[in-house]
């Protein structure tokens, strides 16, 4: 369709309008709402292209075993199997990863849930983060906590509790949002099983890992886990990390932490994690170790 | 030593060597985080200045972290040659970063030169390049290594295949491994990084990329890349890997922390001659990126580009068989936005090309800064004008586990053909052979299919 074409076909729909649509449209248009395309014709709407489940079909031309292929492809969010024009990707599988970008990147922005702090019986407190931006461009300041901040949990915490569990969103609020209940849950029951005590579970605005150790100091607790939203990736930005230490302190070296990553639903499922992550505790409980100094089997 | 210029109306007075090195950098979010850099570009300009004037021996005699207190300054001071060094001390940066440049100047002499001097120096005069002159510098040399394969041969350009998988499945990590292949990645190596730092994890992930080696006869090397005592321990125990990965920093309190130092990697290096899959005499892999030190506080108050020329001064110490750069890994508070990312890829690789290791590059992303699939990718295009080693082949870029975005088996594609190379010569004549590329290093109708060999 040339231009004059186009302006021809607005201008035979606009004729068939007659004016108080037109005044209802320009209104709309105005005020930003997403109802109409404008005056052109509107054929409906594209289908989010996020629903789209490319684990479940192949884009190779000709695949030489698309039944095996397709068999293995259903696990794993990988985009495998999406064909090439030339050498580089085709039209649906680029504008994916676009959307994917976009979608991650606004999760890492958006503020915590703060309901899950009143729905968990979490004790909240901040860091010297003031906000999102300063959180994300001084980790030095996430690893802190004011003099006040620190009283408060001295005074409102359990004391020497065996494990001391913290929960941040970390850099994903919608792994904190998606986790949370069904970790916690099964955390918390894990551990009662493992015959280990729990003291006030703590929830940290605007935490990075080591914000875990000081929080070890101040409640004297022998193991410290703490549950953190990990870095987003594309397919896997609602995935949560566990960070875990036997004798915490300031200053202790990384290699000193056991992690259990990639607990989402796709990945290690929070249920299970909880169980997971209770086991290991008893195993820091009994060697007096983590880290690479904890033999794990 | 001169610390002190006039410049556009002001006088600037520098504290030190260590207070030049932070203030002649371009700007750098890690650098900011520690309040160390430039306050304004006449001030980074007059530190270029005075830099310009100290000579080699000036930075050598003053390192940024002292040479009693610090195990990586060390290597980097003892790992240098001493007769060469000393005809090379008084020379000026400025006329060493000229001498690099000089068309005269050969690869090879630069390989000899770099042996008098430390990592702290090539970072010093990469801060005095523009970024065309790090891409030309760095484009007259050439690094070969061989562990079971060789890589880094002029006309060719190689990858690590990374697969990786969120629940450590064998199984789609191999598809992963097929699909790259096919594409012609994989030939520095197959690399998968576990979720599970553990014996099981890394022996289980091992055996299933041994046995696709094995069975399509496949002339490459094996890492699987948990922590270095886990792979040693692994090594121990009969899983087949080919060499032994391990991220190093560029300051010993930093190292500490990762749970490494010279000993471990002299240990592990052993411990891979005797029980490893490969040839060598290349059998270790190290991973670096601007920033690191900053992250867990421990960067001495250095700035990120001088740390991470220490890190090859520490790296070349002991011959790995291949170095890769994924400064951008990290996030905002080391690496702000795509023109930094791209500025230091270039430092990085002409350092390091400089210091004689082999660069692979690993131009890279995370959700949370401001940097996009763009830069990255035009980032991956001017490293492969300045003549990296390799990169990562990763499916469409998406690190499903470690949930950042790399180079892809396409790029990797198109890379070659951009450049017209060929992968690593044992490799593309498994590639011919299988029909999947032509001489050129051109692939063929039948690539991309990983099911060709289910």
């Amino acid at each position: 369709m040339n231009e004059k074409q186009i302006r021809e076909l607005v201008e035979a729909v606009i004729k068939n309008m007659d004016e108080s649509e037109i005044k209802r449209l320009a209104e709309e248009a105005g005020s930003g709402s997403k109802k109409t395309a404008g005056a052109l014709q509107d054929d409906g709407m594209i289908p989010d292209i996020r629903q789209d489940d490319y684990t479940s079909y192949l884009e190779v031309e000709n695949p030489a075993n698309p039944t095996e292929f397709l068999r293995i492809k259903k696990q794993t969010d990988a985009r495998i199997g999406l064909g090439r024009c030339g050498n580089r990707y085709r039209t649906k599988a680029y504008l994916r990863i676009l959307a994917d970008h976009a979608g991650s990147l606004d999760a890492v922005m958006s503020e915590a849930p703060e309901y899950l702090i009143e729905e968990n019986h979490l004790f909240p407190v901040q860091t010297l983060c003031r906000d999102k931006d300063e959180y994300l461009s001084r980790p030095d300041l996430g690893r802190q906590f004011s003099d006040e901040m620190k009283e408060s949990i001295k005074k409102s915490c359990t004391m020497d509790p065996d494990v001391q569990i913290i929960i941040s969103e970390g850099l994903s609020s919608t792994a904190m949002e998606r986790n949370t209940n069904d970790l916690l849950a099964s955390l918390q029951q894990g551990l009662k099983l493992e015959g280990l005590s729990s003291g006030t579970p703590i929830y940290v605005k605007y935490s990075r890992v080591p914000a875990m150790d000081v929080i070890t100091e101040l409640t004297r607790a022998k193991i410290t886990i703490m549950l953190i939203g990990e870095r987003p990736g594309l397919s896997t930005y609602a995935s949560l990390s566990a960070y875990m230490t036997y004798g915490g302190h300031v200053g202790m070296p990384e290699a000193g932490r056991n992690v259990v990553s990639n607990i989402h639903a796709n990945g290690i499922n929070p249920t299970e994690a909880g169980a997971h992550i209770a086991a290991v505790a008893r195993k820091m409980m009994d060697q007096k170790a983590s880290g690479t100094d904890l033999q794990l089997f | 030593m001169k610390l002190k210029t006039a410049l556009n109306g002001h006088v600037y007075q520098f504290r030190d060597v260590k207070d030049v090195l932070a203030k002649a950098n371009e700007p750098k979010a890690a650098d900011r985080l520690q309040g160390i850099g430039a306050s304004d570009e006449s001030e980074r300009v007059a530190a270029k200045v005075v830099l310009s004037e100290m000579t080699i021996g000036d930075i050598v005699e003053n390192p940024t972290v002292p040479y009693e207190k610090d195990e990586v300054t060390r290597i980097n001071i003892d790992g240098m040659n001493k007769s060469t060094y000393n005809r090379m001390k008084n020379m000026t940066l400025g006329d060493f970063r000229e001498l690099i440049l000089d068309t005269k100047t050969t690869g090879d002499e630069l390989k000899r030169l770099s042996r008098g001097i430390n990592g702290e120096v090539a970072a010093a005069v990469a801060k005095l390049m523009g970024a065309m002159d790090l891409v030309c510098g760095a484009a007259k040399i050439h690094t070969i290594t061989r562990c079971n394969t060789a890589i880094g041969q002029p006309g060719t350009l190689s990858y690590r295949l990374q697969a990786n998988s969120t629940t450590d499945n064998p199984e789609t990590i191999l598809l992963g491994v097929m699909e790259g292949v096919s594409f012609g990645s994989g030939d520095a190596c197959l690399g998968i990084n576990p979720v599970e730092d553990n014996y099981e994890s890394t022996n289980r992930i091992a055996q299933k990329l041994y046995e696709f080696m094995v069975k399509n006869e496949v002339p490459t090397q094996l890492v699987v890349l948990s922590h270095i005592t886990t792979q040693m321990d692994a090594l121990k125990r009969g899983t087949p890997l080919s060499m032994v990965f391990q991220s190093i920093a560029g300051t010993q309190k930093a190292n500490d922390n990762f749970g490494v130092d010279k000993k471990l990697l002299q240990e592990a290096y052993q411990i891979a001659f005797e029980y490893g899959i490969s040839t060598g005499p290349n059998l270790l892999y190290f991973e670096t990126g601007q920033g690191s030190e900053v992250t867990i506080d421990c960067d001495e108050g250095v700035d990120e580009l001088t740390l991470e020329g220490r890190k090859y001064g520490f790296a070349r110490y002991f011959n790995p068989f291949m170095l890769n750069n994924v400064t951008g890994f990290i996030g905002p508070e080391t690496i702000y936005d795509g023109k930094e990312l791209m500025r230091a890829n270039l430092e990085d690789h002409f350092m390091g090309k400089l210091m004689g290791l082999p660069m692979g590059m690993a131009p890279c992303f995370t959700n949370h800064t401001p940097i996009n699939m763009d830069d990255q990718q035009m980032s991956t295009m001017l490293l492969a004008l300045a003549g990296a080693n390799y990169y990562m082949g990763i499916p469409m870029g998406d690190d499903v586990m470690l949930a950042y975005q790399d180079t892809s088996f396409h790029d990797d594609a198109v890379l070659r053909e951009l450049t017209h190379r060929t992968p690593a010569p044992e490799f593309h004549k498994w590639m011919i052979k299988k029909g999947l590329m032509d001489e050129e290093g051109r692939l063929t109708p039948l690539a991309g299919d990983a099911s060709i060999f289910l």
